[in-house]
């Protein structure tokens, strides 16, 4: 397990904590210059922070306050450099050799091994230049892996590649990673392929860690208003919590919506709350149903975009002063229901999904 | 011809850029790494021999080496011989006025190497300097193969520097250069003109064998 604190105020601020477990994808997500990449460089040991703790496996590899300072070479880091930084004037297998620390005989089966495990047979003579983007990042990957590292640290590693050849990619790093045991930790600022690979999110912004959980944990229900921006929640609005029929419930303009869980919140409180565009259900025009109770709304569709079989619609709702509120639905309900642009249509907030937030 | 002359030129060139490689390499290596706040006088001063009327360089040389001098009295008592007008005189002056066309392409060869590249290497447990032999050097190679043809070559052909500081002694320290112009002093044409081909040859020979190699180079180098 890799348990990492860190704490500087210069020359950026930065106050991490995250830890991964062996096996583990973590994702390291932010904005450009939140400092994911400083994080990462402090894994590996290529800076130190001011003050904070690194441990691995058990081996301490930073301590400030018992003077522990590992180098990068005594880590057992494997790290996939952004734009890869492989060594341009070695073929592919030497590159990969030049990582390997066993013993000479087994080099080169080692080193087919490694490349074998990447999709690379047959590339070994290559030089860097003669690869494409995406095989670069193969060696890469099988240089880092090369060492046996006790954490593989992917710095932004699709950043350089297409579209196209960046989905190839992300399908190939799945398989990689059921055949790895070590703590995974990927940089990225793309959420989707964040919330795709990982099996948690680290939120990080100007360089501190806000919240760390599974991707569903993170982007659904995050701490608070400030994490649901970072992490692009689509709905996120605030309210008043009233109490209303003897219940506490959410008094959002005219609307006095009902929310499943209202445990730590006290009525009179400010509140903000998120809902994901998923979880807004579309009421049958002609075939009305029981859900249809859960705080219902009527809004008008603004503007409708496919992609990839999913509808979001963006919806005015009525008695709102004009908020916009998006949903997300399957491309065959919004053509079986006649949706068009201009329409009223009727919808329920599931109270189950609403997440409610403090600032 | 004078082949005495040409053997003093070819040994005197070949000392200073065989010199040169660790001299050179050792400072480029610190200015490629080091960001301090006197970084531009040291480049200045090394940078000097090159915009400095040989003259001026060769006074200060001079002087420097002179018997009153720390050096010239340093080597008077190790040797017993003077070190201004002998040919290790020659041979470190030589080093001083080559050094920039030495440290010049290896700082820039040296600089151009990507820090991540290094910091790969790190991580692929390289220690710092197996990273220096296996990673930076052979990067740095176009560069520092440049420095030594530029160093060796502007060796050879320096008339300024040598007059001041070796004087002109047969076999010592009487270079090509110095010969030719003796000769044309002396008018005898045909010697300087046998001379002043070959170290045109030489020049030519060398500087087109750097551009090729580079270009080479570049073309393996390229990521």
């Amino acid at each position: 397990m890799l348990k990492v604190k860190l704490q500087q105020t210069r020359p950026a601020l930065l106050d991490v904590e995250l830890s991964c477990e062996k096996g583990e994808v973590l994702a390291l997500v932010g904005p450009s210059g939140a400092g994911k990449s400083t994080v990462l460089r402090c894994i590996a040991g290529l800076q130190s922070p001011q003050h904070g703790l690194i441990s691995c496996k058990g081996h301490t590899w930073f301590d400030s306050d018992e003077k522990v300072k590992q180098t990068p070479q005594q880590r057992r880091v494997g790290m996939v450099f952004q734009n890869y930084a492989l060594f341009p004037h070695l073929t592919v297998m030497e590159n990969i050799k030049l990582a390997l620390d066993s013993d000479k005989s087994a080099h080169h089966e080692h080193g087919k091994h490694l490349l074998e495990q990447v999709n690379l047979s047959g590339l070994e003579q290559r030089y860097p230049h003669q690869l494409s983007g995406g095989q670069q990042q193969r060696v890469a990957i099988a240089r880092a892996l090369a060492r046996q590292p006790e954490v593989l640290l992917l710095d932004e590693p699709f950043s350089a590649v297409d579209k196209v050849t960046r989905r190839k990619l992300y399908l190939e790093l799945n398989t990689l990673r059921r055949q790895l045991d070590m703590p995974v930790i990927l940089v990225t600022h793309d959420l989707d392929e964040a919330a795709m690979l990982a099996d948690s999110l680290c939120v990080i912004h100007q360089g501190v860690t806000l919240q760390q959980g599974s991707p569903e944990e993170v982007l659904f229900r995050p701490d608070n208003v400030a994490i649901a921006r970072q992490v692009d929640a689509r709905n996120v609005f605030s309210g008043h919590l009233v109490e209303h029929e003897n219940t506490l419930k959410l008094k959002w303009y005219e609307h006095f919506i009902e929310i499943a869980s209202t445990s730590g919140f006290r009525a009179g409180q400010h509140v903000y709350w998120t809902l994901s565009p998923s979880k807004v259900l579309l009421h049958q025009r002609v075939r009305k149903s029981r859900g249809d109770h859960e705080n219902p709304l009527i809004g008008t569709i603004c503007e409708m975009v496919n992609l990839r079989g999913i509808t979001t619609l963006i919806l005015k709702i009525e008695h709102t002063n004009g908020i916009n509120l998006q949903m997300d639905l399957p491309e065959h309900v919004a053509m079986r229901n006649g949706l068009k642009i201009g329409e009223t249509i009727s919808v329920s907030l599931l109270a189950d999904a609403i997440h409610l937030m403090t600032e | 011809m004078d082949w005495q002359a040409f053997e003093v030129s070819m040994s005197l060139a070949l000392l200073t850029c065989l010199s040169l490689l660790p001299i050179g390499l050792a400072i480029a290596y610190f200015l490629a790494k080091s960001n301090f706040v006197g970084r531009g006088f040291i480049e200045a001063i090394i940078t000097l021999p090159l915009v400095l009327p040989p003259t001026v360089l060769g006074y200060f040389l001079l002087v420097g080496m002179g018997s009153d001098s720390f050096l010239g009295s340093l080597f008077v008592s190790l040797t017993g011989q003077s070190l201004a007008f002998s040919f290790v005189g020659l041979w470190f002056a030589s080093v001083i006025y080559s050094l920039p066309f030495a440290v010049q392409p290896m700082l820039r060869s040296l600089e151009s190497i990507a820090p991540e590249i290094r910091e790969a290497a790190w991580c692929s447990g390289l220690s710092k300097w197996k990273t220096f032999f296996k990673i930076e050097l052979p990067l740095a190679w176009p560069g520092i193969i440049t420095a030594m043809v530029l160093s060796f070559s502007h060796t050879l052909g320096e008339f300024g520097v040598v007059l001041m500081i070796g004087g002109n002694i047969a076999g010592e320290t009487r270079t090509l250069s110095i010969a030719i112009y003796d000769s044309v002093v002396a008018f005898e044409h045909q010697q300087a003109q046998s001379m002043s081909l070959i170290l045109l040859a030489i020049a030519l020979v060398t500087i087109t064998l750097v551009y090729t190699f580079n270009r080479k180079q570049a073309r393996v180098a390229v990521l």
